[in-house]
């Protein structure tokens, strides 16, 4: 197992810039997830370690060796791609066994290590079948065996999940994360699902167009955000977003929206900065509201807009006039109807604030 | 009810329809099922009576005759051989590396393979094949269907390479295999059935063919079967039709058998431009 | 500073090697060849068999001689000729024929349908040569299959190939080539979502409604790719030679055929390479049409 590391990695495609310039270290043993939408560049960056793609400029190093120019066989990596490149033309036990022949391994040798990995991953009784007879689960168990079964610095997965359905994909995560902390492989795992990542990565990469915003464990990522974006794209459902007007009065800030109240909020020299444009965003997530009386001193209100009860657990829509929609998640069978007037409360230590760029205003507890 | 007679109609117009074309096709192939087995066999349309392989035999005696289809398969497999050969690995080129202008190499090839044609060329591909002494040689006949059919060759390869996904050659590089191991290990095989479909196609085109080894060979012992064909005349100039017939169905066999296989094992799959 | 690829350019043009070189000798040359040897006096035999004369453009005037263009045997003539036979022989009878059965394949039954496809598949694959000879018993005076079938009819029998020589490799081409148009359409039809004749089919159209209002807008692409590939084929194609060696008195004679018998019927070279050119200056002109059309939208067949 190795670190990885991009120094001021940058990638065009002719005049099109697919990642202006990251730079970024990996520890060994860390499971990291590149999360983002599609296009944003994630299969190209998990490339460029495979050496799948050259970097425009800069270098990138796997266990202090830099690989940059180095051919795919020479840098000790397995990959796991999203098709899963199984080969048609060969069995479940060739397929698995193909890196142990080009590494000059004998038959029976290698063969056996197969059966061992597949074993492992509940495909040992598959073997002799071809690619096109097995289940796409199976298949998706194909390639991770082929990539188990030799020692690799660093692991790669692009997408390796997003082809299975809901129940089976479930399941895979949860092998891969038992498999990672079993191993403590080096990992680099990119995916556009942010309950994936929350999920297996010691690490996220959040990106947007080609750059980082925000790399931190996923607690991090999820207590603070920071940006809009990432706020909105990690949980589900997302942070609610409420633009609201900003004003510094009596030593405190205070915020304005429609069907707002919101106490006043301590300043800090953070806070006060930000407030000079007069526009900030509020931001506060769906587990944290809870249905209240108008009374309460932080609401949210406006006309119920739907309720899904989704067994354990209630998404309850609101619609604040014209300004937008708040969903709640609420523990609750309370039948609300379509229309009637709904108040939703959150703590104070509960909101997240930021700036009129879209960057979090850190908290007053931060320093 | 009214409609249900109308759909009825219209079917049995179809069906008649479709009947009659495809007599009118089978139609002028009728004679050539039946005069092989026919001792008797004239150009008339005659029942077999006694049905017998005599004409078969008669056939097989003769040395010139065998000796032809010898020649046609001689011919036929050096030119697939290179095609097959030089078409996968330039079509390989093509789709997988990055050499520069290749777009417009493939385009300019394929304006020139269409460009020069069989008829427009026999002068100089004589002068060039008797400027290089290869006259009157299966080396020459051999070469220009080479030549003449690998721009198509190239093209469906090319376009069967594209819609292969490059992640296998890339998954064998990742896991440790070097270019070559890449493509002899992966992409060779899952490339064989668009080689398969190229090699059928261009044994199909020289084993039928008549032009280039009409114009480029002289001596009987090298002549393939489709100019040997020629040679059932008696010395009056009029065809013996039991051997013609009887040898014709030998030399169209290989081309049935090729359909058949085709057929069977990719559903006659067909690309366009497939036939020059 | 190399940037990976699957292949490196080094090896990509080692792999490219042999097909060039094929190519270039027995194709590109040629072209090039063919346009010199046009503009010389090369015989096969004799003095200007080794040291031609060049004479400029003297074999094209010779082809273009107004006083001789149109008659019988002379270029002219059997360009002319070429023109009616592709007009006849491919747009029309190749291209209208196989439209007809690809969509009557698509309506009848299964057994019907692999019945009239093989028919007229083994027209097309079948070696030239054994074409030929079928051609050659169909058309006997005596005894041959269509005048056996017009006694029974109760019409004259005809000696075909004597009277109507032309109409006779018109209809042969016809017959032989269709197959090619046929499958381009049976494959452009199955493009087509069912469910746009389904709907066609819920809204009472008839089978010519559909054709005309539904297939036909949507294999456009198609059908212009068949009308060049055909058209090009046909214009060039030499089969004909085997069932009437051009005859009788040139009356068959297309291009194909009138190049083959001035350079190695007659040995002028020089003025058989003058009709290669012409021919390959009129295969150009539909070339880049075609590739244009191509480059635009790739209309291949699956
Ligand atoms: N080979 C290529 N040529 C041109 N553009 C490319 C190429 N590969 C990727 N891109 C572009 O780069 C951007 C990032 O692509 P990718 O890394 O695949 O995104 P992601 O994996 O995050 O969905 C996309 O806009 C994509 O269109
Ligand atoms: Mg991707």
């Amino acid at each position: 197992m190795a670190s990885v590391e991009f120094q001021n990695i940058s990638k065009t495609f002719g005049a099109f810039v697919a990642v202006p310039d990251i730079s970024f270290q990996i520890a060994d043993g860390e499971f990291i997830c590149l999360l983002g939408p599609s296009g944003c560049g994630k299969t190209t960056s998990l490339r460029m370690i495979a050496g799948l793609e050259t970097p425009s400029s800069g270098r990138v190093m796997i266990g202090g060796r830099d690989v940059t120019y180095l051919h795919p066989k020479d840098r000790g990596i397995s990959m796991v791609f999203q098709d899963y490149a199984l080969y048609p033309h060969m069995n479940i036990a060739d397929n698995i066994a193909y890196p142990l022949k080009v590494r000059g391994e004998a038959e029976t040798k290698r063969h056996a290590r197969a059966k061992d990995v597949a074993d492992v991953l509940k495909i040992g009784d598959l073997l002799k079948r071809l690619p096109s007879q097995i289940s796409g689960g199976q298949q998706q168990r194909t390639s991770l065996a082929r990539a188990l079964v030799y020692p690799s610095e660093v692991y790669l997965f692009d997408e390796p999940l997003s082809n299975l359905d809901a129940k089976l994909r479930l399941e895979a995560r949860g092998f891969l994360n038992h498999l990672q902390r079993d191993m403590g492989m080096t990992a680099v795992y990119v995916t556009h699902d942010q309950a994936e990542a929350m999920a297996l990565a010691t690490r996220i990469a959040v990106m947007d167009k080609g750059r980082i915003v925000q790399f931190a464990p996923p607690i991090e990522i999820y207590r603070r955000p920071a940006t809009t974006f990432v706020a909105n794209f990690v949980g589900n459902p997302p942070m609610n977003l409420v633009p609201v007007e900003a004003s510094v009065g009596d030593g405190a800030l205070h915020l304005r929206a429609d069907g707002l109240q919101v106490a006043p909020i301590e300043l800090t020299d953070a806070v006060a900065k930000a407030a000079r444009s007069g526009k900030m965003t509020l931001g506060v997530r769906p587990e944290h509201l809870r249905i209240a009386g108008a009374t309460d001193h932080n609401i949210l209100s406006g006309e119920l807009f739907a309720n899904e009860n989704m067994g354990p657990e209630s998404l309850v829509t609101l619609e604040r006039g014209d300004n937008g929609r708040v969903t709640a998640r609420i523990f609750t069978d309370d039948e609300i109807k379509v229309g009637t007037s709904v108040h939703l409360a959150f703590d104070a230590r509960h909101v997240t604030l930021f700036d009129d760029t879209g960057a979090r205003i850190p908290a007053a507890d931060e320093r | 009810m009214q409609k249900t007679q109308n759909i009825f109609v219209r079917r049995a117009i179809f069906a008649a329809a479709a009947t009659f074309l495809g007599t009118v096709f089978a139609l002028p192939l009728v004679w050539f099922v039946f005069a092989p087995f026919n001792a008797r066999a004239e150009l008339g349309l005659a029942i077999p009576s006694p049905f017998t392989l005599s004409n078969f035999a008669t056939v097989f005696q003769n040395t010139f005759a065998m000796q032809a289809l010898l020649n046609s398969l001689i011919q036929a497999a050096g030119g697939v051989v290179l095609v097959g050969g030089a078409a996968t690995l330039a079509a390989y080129a093509l789709s997988r590396s990055p050499i520069p202008g290749k777009g417009a190499v493939t385009y300019i090839l394929l304006l020139f393979s269409s460009v020069v044609s069989g008829s427009a060329a026999m002068v100089p591909i004589f002068l060039i094949i008797s400027a290089a002494g290869l006259i009157d040689t299966h080396l020459a006949v051999i070469l220009v269907f080479a030549g003449g059919l690998l721009p198509t060759a190239m093209f469906i390869l090319r376009d069967f390479i594209d819609a292969i996904p490059r992640s296998y050659e890339e998954s064998a590089m990742v896991a440790g295999a070097s270019p070559l191991q890449a493509f002899f290990d992966v992409a060779l095989p899952v490339i064989r059935p668009g080689i398969v479909v190229v090699v059928v196609w261009a044994f199909v085109n020289i084993w039928g063919s008549f032009l280039i080894p009409f114009i480029l060979l002289r001596s009987d012992k090298l002549m393939p079967a489709s100019v040997a064909i020629y040679s059932f005349y008696s010395e009056a100039g009029t065809p013996i039709v039991t051997l013609l017939a009887a040898y014709s169905l030998i030399y169209s066999l290989p081309v049935i058998a090729l359909y058949l296989f085709v057929n069977w094992k990719f559903g006659f799959r067909f690309f366009g431009g497939i036939k020059s | 500073m190399k940037k990976f690829s699957l292949l490196s350019t080094r090896a990509g043009a080692l792999f490219l090697a042999p097909a060039t070189a094929l190519v270039g000798v027995f194709v590109i040359v040629p072209f090039f060849w063919v346009i010199f040897v046009s503009f010389t006096n090369r015989t096969l035999l004799g003095r200007t068999a080794v040291d031609p004369d060049f004479v400029g453009l003297q074999n094209y005037f010779a082809l273009f001689n107004p006083a001789t263009f149109f008659t019988r045997g002379q270029f002219g003539f059997s360009l002319i000729l070429t023109i009616q036979f592709v007009l006849l022989s491919a747009l029309i009878g190749q291209a209208l024929l196989g439209l007809l059965l690809a969509w009557l394949s698509q309506t009848v039954t299964p057994t019907l349908k692999s019945f009239l496809q093989t028919a007229v598949i083994a027209a097309w694959i079948l070696p030239e040569v054994v074409i030929g000879f079928a051609w050659f018993a169909f058309l006997d005076y005596d005894n041959g299959t269509l005048n056996m079938i017009l006694r029974g009819l109760g019409l004259p029998p005809g000696d075909w190939l004597l009277q109507q020589p032309f109409w006779v490799i018109v209809f042969f081409n016809t017959w032989r080539g269709a197959a090619f148009s046929m499958m381009l359409f049976n494959s452009a039809f199955q493009s087509i979502p069912p469910s746009y004749f389904q709907a066609a089919d819920v809204a009472g159209a008839t089978s010519w409604q559909k054709l005309r209002d539904i297939a036909l807008p949507l294999i456009r692409g198609h059908v212009v790719t068949d009308l060049i590939l055909i058209t090009m084929w046909t214009f060039n194609v030499f089969t004909p030679f085997l069932l009437t060696h051009g005859g009788p008195s040139y009356r068959t004679e297309i291009l194909s055929i009138y190049t083959y018998r001035i350079a190695f019927k007659d040995f002028e070279f020089g003025k058989g390479a003058a009709v290669g050119v012409v021919i390959m200056l009129i295969n150009l002109a539909f070339a880049l049409v075609y590739l244009r059309l191509a480059h635009k939208k790739p209309v291949e067949a699956e």
